[in-house]
């Protein structure tokens, strides 16, 4: 087996950041989707909630396509395989995404009772299922899965030969378990962070409860993933321990100080996942069958000339996207609250002279008596 | 359909089926999303009330046809792995890098502004709001550019090389697949056509309100800038068309071939216009022809006694480039004595479908934008009662091109280096193929039925009344 090239790790590194950002970004709001469902009372407490992930899931999404893309791209060999052979989970979660975010977008449309309902339910399963999926699939990348070459047109390929069920080792279902706990305990904290009143006393209560809960779960599966290393890799050792203190370290803030306790969390999720990928390296998929059946990065990978061309549109664009997203953060940091306070202005707004109409304009403004939004 | 179709048979059912909704909603968002943006700057610019419910109105609307777009989008992307991993593993250092770069330069734009745009009414500068819909309009062509591009590539591979040893394509130049003949020509005529498909859409509304002299400033003003932008977009589409398809005989003229049922290789060859054969894939001949003499030769060439390339001819002729071991572009024996014929009938009508609705939609573009200056548009009510339905062309016209880009290109997926029945992926069963075409289907079905009917109930309702003094305050009647 050949050595990793530079770009090829380049790769695997903004592959592996492209995921860590998805799974943070995302993260908080698959727990916001399902807390929707589980913390809302009425109508204008579920808007908040709705509201203080509105501006951004759908930029936050991208993150996975880009992943995906970028995967097609510099390493068409794990795309193919690993797309191939999570068939029915990808459906699931697919299908997951789709009824999630219509969900968001059909909610507040109809007037009625059960029709607001129906969506909660596709907002909140939405949201489960691929925080528990991704969590499994994960666990099967790193942990290995029935992986051996088949000839098709007499051409040998590395081929996902279990099936559905095969995914669904003691292992991977604590990665999904896991990855549901951390996710939800990161949606509370967010909810914490960004609102104010009810809601907010509500988040804050399942924060404090969930978030003790992801970090014992993140610790065991983390320790598992360990123990099952050939020979202990002390990066990853290294990044587990991290991740652990991070989660423990959201759990103690959680009350007090919900930014705290998300920048925890968030640090968490880099570094939890982060372990996972050094495990994984210098490989894109690990077989169960024998390690001869392991597809490396350098099997899996494109030519050097497109990792390279790709590797200049990245360093042009990467940077661009970081900033103006960073900036719509804080386009839409002030706090929401079911009660409606008043806007606090950007700094672009200042710079522009307009006047302060801002009196009495809370976030439920236009929505609320309008069901079909006009 | 029957139960016993193999996965590659349901695979092509689930990409075409996947496709052809999917791209219901492209056009009509980057036709939408570019009259939104138009209007906001007329908003900007003029102070006048109308614009700015007009922009609120239309902007509703782009958001309803986006959501489905991107819910449909993520399985476009995902499906290339999902069902057609022989595909990914030949084409991928090609065709993700366009994938990745759309992610990357036009998605993340998208998401981010129109996230911006639709919470950001009050919140925003008035400029850097209205920057917000330009951002995510351009954003919408761009992405467009790049999954043409990959498509383009598929059409009429350039700027790579055959390895012989891992018998893969690999990438040798970005620079040619991204100026791609084929993709330049097919960027033009589907942006187009997106403008056809956003401002016909924008007329039909239009009409069904000025009929019951609902909203006249709106709907009139609206008018205004779309019957124009359909008038011009309508002709220049038919042009871009026309020099499209002289491309495609160059370029695929089996396809071309098919497309107008020519099966002998002859010159000053007629345009048919109505054809029948054997129902068969390849008749190999048509049974009755009424073709206008020497027409498709001019068409073709400008010269009407030219020759054009017949279906059983080509097929002698790949038969010797893909079969014969000698050929430079030989890929098997099994290419020696196959049909490289797609589906004629197919082929033929698609073309003419897509042809019929653009001619009809140049028409009532010319005969909108006449009425309009002559300031006779509200009172024309049979143009009026026929742009509603006139609505649906654009998506006939847009899903019938689609058939014949698609289809017309069989049996390749890749043309003259990969077959579509060497594409799908091996290790996925027909039934777990079924489970998801039946349930990406079952959903797309539902999706349709309630966003079908959000849109039209929003359409319907009309623009929301804005109280004087109102309009730069925060606006949350776009969120959720």
């Amino acid at each position: 087996m050949e050595d990793t090239t530079t770009l090829q790790f380049v790769w695997f590194l903004l592959i592996s950041i492209l995921w860590i950002g998805y799974l943070i970004l995302e993260g908080f709001d698959f727990g916001v989707g399902m807390l929707m469902k589980l913390i809302g009372h009425g109508n204008d407490e579920k808007r908040t909630i709705l509201h203080t992930i509105g501006p951004v899931w759908d930029g936050n999404e991208v993150w996975l396509i880009v992943a995906g893309g970028a995967t097609f791209a510099a390493f068409p060999e794990w795309y193919a395989t690993l797309f191939s052979g999570f068939y029915i989970a990808l459906f699931g979660i697919l299908v997951a995404l789709i009824v999630r975010n219509v969900g968001f977008e059909m909610w507040g449309k109809r007037d009625s009772a059960a029709w607001r309902n129906g969506w909660e339910w596709c907002i909140a399963l939405g949201s489960l299922v691929p925080a528990l999926l991704w969590g499994v699939a994960w666990a099967n990348i790193i942990g290995g899965t029935p992986i051996e070459p088949v000839a098709t047109n007499g051409v040998d390929s590395l081929e996902y030969v279990g099936n559905f069920f095969d995914l669904l080792s003691i292992y991977a279902l604590l990665g999904g378990v896991a990855s549901l706990a951390i996710f939800f305990a990161h949606g509370a904290l967010f909810l914490e962070a960004r609102t104010e009143g009810e809601v907010r006393r509500k988040a804050q209560a399942m924060a404090v409860k969930a978030a003790p809960v992801a970090a014992g779960l993140a610790a065991v599966f983390m320790a598992w993933t360990l123990i099952r290393q050939d020979s202990l890799e002390i990066l990853s050792l290294i990044a587990a321990v991290v991740a652990v203190a991070a989660f423990i370290f959201a759990a103690v803030k959680s009350k007090s100080q919900p930014l705290k306790a998300f920048a925890g969390t968030a640090v968490g999720i880099a570094f939890y996942f982060i372990a996972q990928f050094i495990d994984l390296f210098p490989n894109a998929l690990v077989s169960s069958v024998s390690s001869a059946y392991d597809m490396s990065l350098n099997v899996a990978s494109s030519t050097n000339y497109t990792l390279t061309v790709m590797t200049v549109v990245a360093v042009l664009l990467v940077p661009v996207v970081l900033l103006y997203q960073a900036w719509t953060y804080w386009v839409f940091r002030h706090r929401l609250s079911a009660e409606g306070v008043g806007d606090v202005k950007t700094p672009l707004d200042l710079l522009d002279k307009k006047k302060e109409t801002a009196n009495g304009s809370g976030p439920d403004q236009g929505t609320g008596s309008e069901p079909s939004g006009s | 359909m029957t139960i016993a179709m193999t996965s590659l048979e349901l695979a092509r059912w689930q990409f075409g089926i996947t496709t052809l909704y999917h791209f219901i909603f492209v056009p009509l968002t980057i036709g939408l999303a570019f009259f939104t943006a138009w209007y906001q700057t007329r908003w900007y610019r003029t102070k006048e009330e109308k614009w700015l419910r007009a922009t609120r109105f239309w902007g509703k609307l782009m958001l309803i046809s986006f959501a489905l777009g991107v819910a449909t989008g993520l399985v476009q992307e995902f499906q290339f792995g999902m069902n057609w991993s022989q595909y990914s593993r030949f084409v991928g250092d090609i065709f993700g890098a366009p994938l990745a770069m759309e992610g990357l330069a036009a998605f993340f734009v998208e998401s981010t502004f129109l996230g911006l745009w639709i919470f950001g009414w009050g919140r925003l500068s008035e400029k850097v709001h209205l920057a917000c819909m330009w951002a995510v309009s351009l954003s919408t062509m761009l992405s467009a550019f790049f999954i043409l591009a990959a498509n383009s590539w598929m059409q009429h591979p350039v700027g790579y090389e055959l390895n012989k040893v891992t018998g893969k394509v690999e990438l040798t130049s970005i620079w040619a697949v991204l100026t791609n003949s084929t993709a330049l020509y097919a960027m033009t005529h589907t942006m187009l056509a997106a403008a056809l498909t956003g401002g016909m859409v924008i007329a039909g509304i239009s009409a069904w309100h000025l009929l019951k002299k609902n909203e006249v400033e709106v709907f009139g003003g609206s008018m205004k800038i779309a019957l124009p932008t359909l008038a011009v977009a309508g002709v220049a589409t038919l042009a871009v068309g026309h020099f499209n398809g002289i491309l495609m005989s160059e370029q695929q003229p089996m396809k071309m071939a098919a497309a107008d049922a020519v099966f002998k290789t002859e010159s000053g060859v007629g345009l048919s216009l109505f054809a029948t054969g054997d129902f068969k894939g390849n008749p190999g001949d048509t049974n009755r022809n009424i073709k206008l003499p020497n027409a498709l030769s001019f068409i073709m060439t400008g010269k009407p006694d030219s020759e054009v390339k017949g279906v059983n001819n080509l097929n002698v002729e790949y038969r010797q480039r893909f079969g014969d071991p000698s050929s430079p572009d030989y890929r098997g024996p099994e290419f020696k004595d196959m049909d490289y014929a797609p589906i004629v009938w197919v082929a033929y009508w698609s073309w003419r479908v897509m042809l019929g609705c653009g001619f009809a939609l140049a028409l009532f573009g010319l005969v909108g934008w006449w009425l309009n200056r002559r300031g006779e548009l509200a009172d024309s009510r049979r143009f009026l009662k026929l742009a509603l339905p006139a609505a649906s062309l654009p998506f006939i016209a847009a899903a019938a091109g689609w058939i014949f880009t698609e289809m017309g290109r069989q049996p390749w997926v890749v043309f003259g280096l990969l077959r579509t029945q060497d594409a799908n992926s091996p290790t996925v069963s027909s039934g777990e193929v079924w489970l998801t075409l039946l349930g990406f289907t079952l959903l797309y079905g539902v999706l349709a039925v309630l966003a079908g009917r959000l849109f039209f109930k929003t359409a319907g309702n009309g623009p929301a009344e804005i109280e004087r003094g109102d309009e730069d305050k925060p606006y949350l009647g776009m969120a959720y």
